[in-house]
Parts: C-alpha cells; sequence; structure tokens
C-alpha cells in the first residue's frame, strides 16, 4: 500500500444554516486504501460524503482530491477530477427510463470516445463482475433493491476510477449478497488499484473490508486507525458504537419543557 | 503504455509494457485487429505490463474474439502479476490462453 494522500480533509467546518454538522475534522485517505467512515445517525458521515463529492460546500477548511482542492477548482477542474471518480449512491440513483446497460455505459458515452465494441465488453465485464449480466436488458424499476445497488456499482467502476465512493453498501442486502460485494470491493482495490471510501454503519462489512477506519460522532473526528485499534479503543463513545449501546438521553426538565411549549407562549 | 509489434515466420508477437488505460487501449485494439486482420496468429507479450484497465481488457476480449473467428492463434505470453489479477478479478483468466514461453505458443500453431 502506497503512503501518499489520494484525499486530504483540513479543518473542515460543514454548517446546514446555523447548525454546524461537521467540525475541525482532520485526516488523510492514503492511496490505494480502503477507509471506512462509521458512526451513528446524526454522526455527519453523510454530509461528509457529501462535501467530498463537492455536493455540499463546507464553510471553512479545504478537501484535497489527487492533488485538485475540491473547495476552490473551477468547473473544468472538477469535472477532469470527476472523470477519475466513481461514486455507488445508496439507493441505486440509476436512471429509470434506461435499461440497466445504458445506465452503465452513461459515463463511457460522457466521457469517452471509445469504440461501440470496446464500451460493450467492458459493460459486460462489469455486469459480470457484480453478477448482473442476466439482467442487462431490465429496467432499474424491475430490479430489487440489492441488484440496483450492485448495478449502481457497476455504473461506478465503468471508467475504472482511481477513487471509489460507496455509499451504505450492504444495507438492506441478504448476508450473502453483501458478502460478495465487501469480497469484491476488496479485489477492487487489490487488482484495480482503486482507493475506496466506504461510509457504513453496518460492523461486519466495516471489519470485512477496511484498512483504516474514521469514527465521527456529533459531527466531530472521535478516533481515526486500523480495525484493530478501533477494537482495541478506549474511547466510551466507540466502545457504545461497536457494541450497539443506545445512547442515554439525558434530558433536562426545564430545556425540554421550554422545547415542548415554546410556540404556546 | 509502450508497445512493439515484430513478425515472426508464421504469427506476430507484440509487445506491451508500463500502463494501459482509457487512453492507450483504442490504440492498443488498432494494433491486435491490424495484426489479425492481415491473417497472422498473435502472441501478445505482458511480461512488462504494470497495470491494465478494463478497456484494456475489452481490447484484448475483442482481439480473442476476432482470432477465433478467422480460426488464427492468439495467446497471452509471461503476463504479469498485475495484469493477472484484473484478469483473475473479470475471470477471463480462464477464458484466454496463456503461456510461459513462445515455445509453447508455437507448438500450437
Amino acid at each position: 500500500m502506497e503512503n501518499t494522500s489520494a484525499i486530504s480533509i483540513r479543518n473542515l467546518d460543514v454548517d446546514y444554516g446555523s447548525r454546524r454538522i461537521l467540525s475541525n475534522i482532520n485526516f488523510d485517505i492514503r492511496q490505494g486504501e480502503i477507509m471506512v467512515i462509521m458512526g451513528g445517525s446524526g454522526s455527519g458521515k453523510s454530509t461528509l460524503l457529501r462535501t467530498m463529492l463537492g455536493l455540499k460546500k463546507p464553510s471553512a477548511g479545504h478537501i484535497n482530491m489527487l492533488g485538485t482542492d475540491i473547495c476552490h477548482a473551477s468547473q473544468k477542474e472538477l469535472y477532469k477530477l470527476r472523470e477519475k471518480m466513481g461514486v455507488a449512491f445508496q439507493g441505486g440513483a440509476l436512471f429509470t427510463s434506461m435499461s440497466v446497460t445504458e445506465n452503465i455505459q452513461l459515463p463511457l458515452r460522457e466521457h469517452t470516445k471509445l469504440d461501440e465494441n470496446t464500451i460493450q465488453i467492458m459493460t459486460r465485464i462489469k455486469l459480470d463482475m457484480v453478477n448482473l449480466l442476466p439482467y442487462e436488458n431490465l429496467m432499474p424499476s424491475e430490479l430489487s433493491g440489492g441488484m440496483k445497488k450492485r448495478a449502481a456499482l457497476a455504473r461506478a467502476i465503468i471508467m475504472d476510477p482511481k477513487l471509489l465512493f460507496f455509499d451504505e453498501p450492504s444495507a438492506g442486502l441478504d448476508p450473502i449478497t453483501s458478502a460478495e460485494l465487501d469480497n469484491l470491493i476488496v479485489m477492487l482495490k487489490e487488482s484495480m488499484r482503486m482507493t475506496i471510501v466506504v461510509v457504513t454503519h453496518e460492523l461486519e462489512s466495516v471489519f470485512a473490508i477496511a484498512d483504516r477506519i474514521a469514527i465521527l460522532g456529533d459531527g466531530e473526528l472521535i478516533q481515526i486507525g486500523s480495525p484493530e485499534e478501533i477494537k482495541s479503543s478506549t474511547d466510551e463513545r466507540v466502545i457504545n458504537l461497536l457494541n450497539r449501546t443506545p445512547r442515554e438521553n439525558i434530558v433536562d426538565g426545564d430545556v425540554h419543557l421550554q422545547r415542548l411549549t415554546r410556540d404556546n407562549q | 503504455m509502450k508497445s512493439k509489434l515484430s513478425a515472426e515466420s508464421n504469427y506476430d508477437v507484440l509487445e506491451l509494457s508500463g500502463e494501459i488505460d482509457l487512453h492507450y487501449s483504442p490504440e492498443l485494439r488498432e494494433m491486435i485487429l491490424g495484426s489479425l486482420k492481415d491473417g497472422k496468429s498473435l502472441l501478445i507479450n505482458m511480461a512488462e505490463v504494470s497495470y491494465i484497465d478494463s478497456s484494456g481488457i475489452a481490447s484484448l476480449v475483442e482481439g480473442f474474439q476476432t482470432a477465433k473467428t478467422a480460426k488464427l492463434s492468439y495467446g497471452l505470453l509471461k503476463i504479469s502479476s498485475p495484469a493477472l489479477q484484473v484478469l483473475t478479478l473479470t475471470r477471463l483468466d480462464r477464458v484466454f490462453t496463456l503461456y510461459d514461453t513462445a515455445e509453447q505458443f508455437q507448438s500450437h500453431l
């Protein structure tokens, strides 16, 4: 594994309106590693992913991705960077008016001038990798949730990206499909030299695929380290996350009363 | 990617080295199909290939299919470890004929 950074995040703050979602986030993702970003609901992990993808502007800080500062890059620079990125969204985000094959081929048709035969073979290679080859002519509405997720992955890797982002790969999948997908993610890293960022809270997947794990809680980076370091963490929030301990909701009586009655005063 | 095409008595040898990606795979495709179009069997030496992406693999696959249709021999020689990993991932290590020596290929002509 190389030690140079594919992604550097420095002093990152992200707000939604007056509410701070991410606060002073600092970490690097090395080239050729699988970094899993995990945390409970509301931890800020999805916002971090959206910010890394350039879909949400940070309030402060920088994200350098393959040498481009995405917070200050021109549209042209971002377009060029996106040719090296693949994203598999949680729900698939497939175009409903296009077949599975047409969805998967879309990035090749948008970004390259490859021969039609090359495009057809590349598409079938990727469909085979995600076990969807028999379903190439189906429409997204005819696919199960797991199949949509796999089609989204095939589209995300069709250009053999240097950076692959995967939002909740295992959510909603049966255990066998989930394990197959984990295996494919590891193979993609090893064979295709991809740097892979996975956002998930599925613990089994996390420890099956991660080279390193970044744990977010309440908008802050709690800990980053190898799976072994995370497993032996002494941080209570990390232990609670790994042990699935419910959060204790400490209620201040006055604050709670005010919250419930504020519009009645 | 660097490439060198040389002619043996009854087949061509294409030596490839470096990285084969989206930018170079059209060139690779032209070379493979051009050689087969001349009716010559083809041995592709992949010992020095440090990376091949799926567009490069697609060019190899199209060449193989073209060779089969034309009843020509087509093989991959001394495939490098990074290239073999990609072939294994795409399950094409079971499709292509892989050779350790040029003599093995010659014996199949």
